[in-house]
């Protein structure tokens, strides 16, 4: 099985497999039969609009033109010999494995996402029995109420001659502490099943946000129109969102977006992007708005249109990623930090001094994108409360733009799969080149 | 004479409860539910044993001993704790702090009885 072939490569034989000529593929997406010939042997570079357009002709997901169906499984597999509990897998035959029995190589794949989830459900079941402040107040509750009844009835069953007013007082207490009990262990059973219903699926809110995001493609047109509709009907139609906290932090996001564009309307917006050459620095200047309003509005131009794929990574001061769009060819860390080494981490610690840079993300093959980056602080409380650091990255994959004349800065995804031994900013021993 | 015994605790039918079980024991019991004014309370009352219960309103049990333990006239007053976390690493925290017997709540009356017996025993 070739791992690596070309996008090219792959439009052939998928067109091949679906017995389709050359030039009626060609004919349906608009563009010569030599084109296509040209770009089925790898010697025009393809993406944007037209590759979208050739994956609807043949029925395909576009992501398996761009990266191959082997790349997902790679990544997979290569997550699964990252997990700590791996033996010590052959990484240099990952790909004779994959090749040879791809049967077995899917089933490690999906059990290790398996596995993945189990723990993730686990992890958030301990965190909700040891941190959830109700589930701790009530079980100290019932406890001291158990307590209380059962002290007050051994009184009145061991003591012989306990005063009548003595005995009145403790059936009283017993009868309040009874129905108090009864109330804490109704609240409680109701409060367990409405957590039950509202997290049954168990996956971090920020996930199901994403899944959200991706599902919509980033873009929302009820929220371009003159007339737009409110974030929180958009979130009430979803099926994605489920738990009330990732439900909030959508109607937070698409907020943010509402107020984006109305101060870039879309139509105004593409064409001013389109004659700037997607230049987020002269955007914000042509619109004289901030840097990262211009990152989001790029990178949530609608798909199917001529617009590059443009991805968005935006983190709070903590580093955490708060918004993960994964241009294509990129994966993007779900778990654990990513690489110290982005642009994005160097722009945090340096608040707003906007940098542009060439970035060459290694793999299993290098992708080279123009990384815009910039944070900038806010201070919701004025001098009152804390000042809030938010960093954004947005990427600009090399296929549609001219890279600046600079040396490419070598950057990873995450230090548990990177290759890049002599990295200064590595925290952590690659499985790649050091095994475990 | 009669010993005395402070409780401090917040939930007022345990506070019955155990005020009852000790002066039928012949002692006398003095209460006291806010951590906040307990060392105040213990200096007031100047107990022979403190039965100190962990979560109070304002501050806590083991905040509560920490203190005491670092005052010379009272470093060596007993403490019985009472409390509904039982975990091993609240028993650890109660014995870095310097209680002298961790017991959790729900109790049995004879055996709070017979601790007191025995950490005022001389």
């Amino acid at each position: 099985m070739p791992m690596r072939a070309l996008a090219g490569t792959r439009i052939r034989e998928r067109r091949l497999s679906a017995g389709r000529a050359q030039a009626d593929l060609a004919r349906q997406v608009g563009i010569s039969a030599s084109y296509l010939n040209l770009i089925e042997h790898n010697r025009r570079r393809i993406g944007g609009k037209l590759i979208l357009n050739i994956a609807d002709a043949l029925g395909v997901d576009s992501q398996i033109l761009i990266e191959g169906a082997e790349t997902a499984l790679l990544n997979t597999m290569r997550e699964a010999a990252a997990s700590p509990e791996a033996s010590e897998p052959e990484i240099d035959r990952m790909d004779e494995f994959a090749g040879r029995f791809p049967g077995w190589a899917t089933l490690v794949g999906d059990q290790h996402r398996r596995i993945r989830d189990l723990e993730r459900t686990v992890t958030i079941l301990t965190d909700r029995l040891t941190h959830d402040p109700h589930l701790a107040a009530s079980l100290h509750e019932m406890i001291s109420t158990v307590t209380a009844i059962r002290s007050t009835s051994a009184i009145l069953h061991d003591t012989q001659d306990i005063e009548p007013e003595w005995q009145r007082r403790f059936q009283r207490n017993i009868a309040e502490d009874s129905r108090r009990l009864a109330e804490t262990s109704q609240s409680l059973v109701a409060y367990l099943d409405e957590a039950g219903r509202a997290d049954s699926n168990f996956s971090a809110p920020q996930d199901e946000v994403d899944a959200f995001l991706e599902g919509a493609g980033y873009h929302f047109t009820a929220l371009e129109s003159v007339r737009p509709a409110a974030p929180e009907t958009i979130v009430a139609g979803s099926i994605a969102l489920t738990s009330q906290t990732a439900r909030g932090l959508a109607v937070d996001w698409l907020t943010r977006y509402l107020a984006d564009a109305k101060l870039l309307p879309l139509a105004q917006f593409e064409r001013a992007a389109i004659e700037a050459g997607y230049d987020p620095g002269l955007l914000a200047q042509r619109f004289s708005c901030p840097v990262p309003q211009v990152f989001r509005r790029l990178a949530t131009l609608p798909a199917g249109k001529e617009h590059p794929d443009i991805g968005l990574v935006v983190c709070d001061g903590s580093g955490t990623l708060v918004t993960r769009k994964a241009p294509p060819g990129l994966s993007l860390p779900k778990f654990g930090a990513a690489c110290p080494l982005w642009p994005l981490y160097q722009a945090l610690a340096r608040p707003n001094m906007p940098t542009r840079s060439v970035i060459a993300v290694t793999g299993d093959r290098v992708r080279t994108f123009i990384a815009y980056a910039v944070s900038v602080v806010d201070a919701p409380m004025a001098f009152q409360g804390p000042q809030l650091f938010e960093a954004s990255m947005l990427l600009l994959p090399e296929e549609h733009f001219d890279l600046p004349a600079q040396a490419a800065l070598r950057v990873g995804t995450s230090c548990r799969i990177c290759s890049e031994n002599d990295c200064p900013a590595r925290r952590e021993p690659s499985i790649l080149t050091d095994g475990f | 004479m009669s010993k005395r015994v402070l409780l401090i605790e917040d939930e007022p039918n345990i506070i019955e409860a155990i005020r009852f079980i000790l002066a039928r024991d012949g002692w006398i019991v003095d209460t006291h539910s806010d951590g906040a004014t307990a060392l105040e309370a213990i200096e007031t009352k100047m107990p022979d044993l403190v039965i100190l219960d962990v979560m109070l309103p304002n501050r806590s049990g083991y905040d509560i001993t920490r203190d005491l333990r670092a005052r010379e006239d009272l470093a060596d007053l007993p403490i019985m704790m009472l409390t509904a976390r039982g975990q091993e690493k609240d028993r650890d925290i109660a014995a870095a702090v310097g209680v002298n017997h961790f017991m959790t709540k729900p109790f049995s009356n004879a055996d709070v009885l017979e601790q007191v017996r025995a950490l005022t025993a001389t």
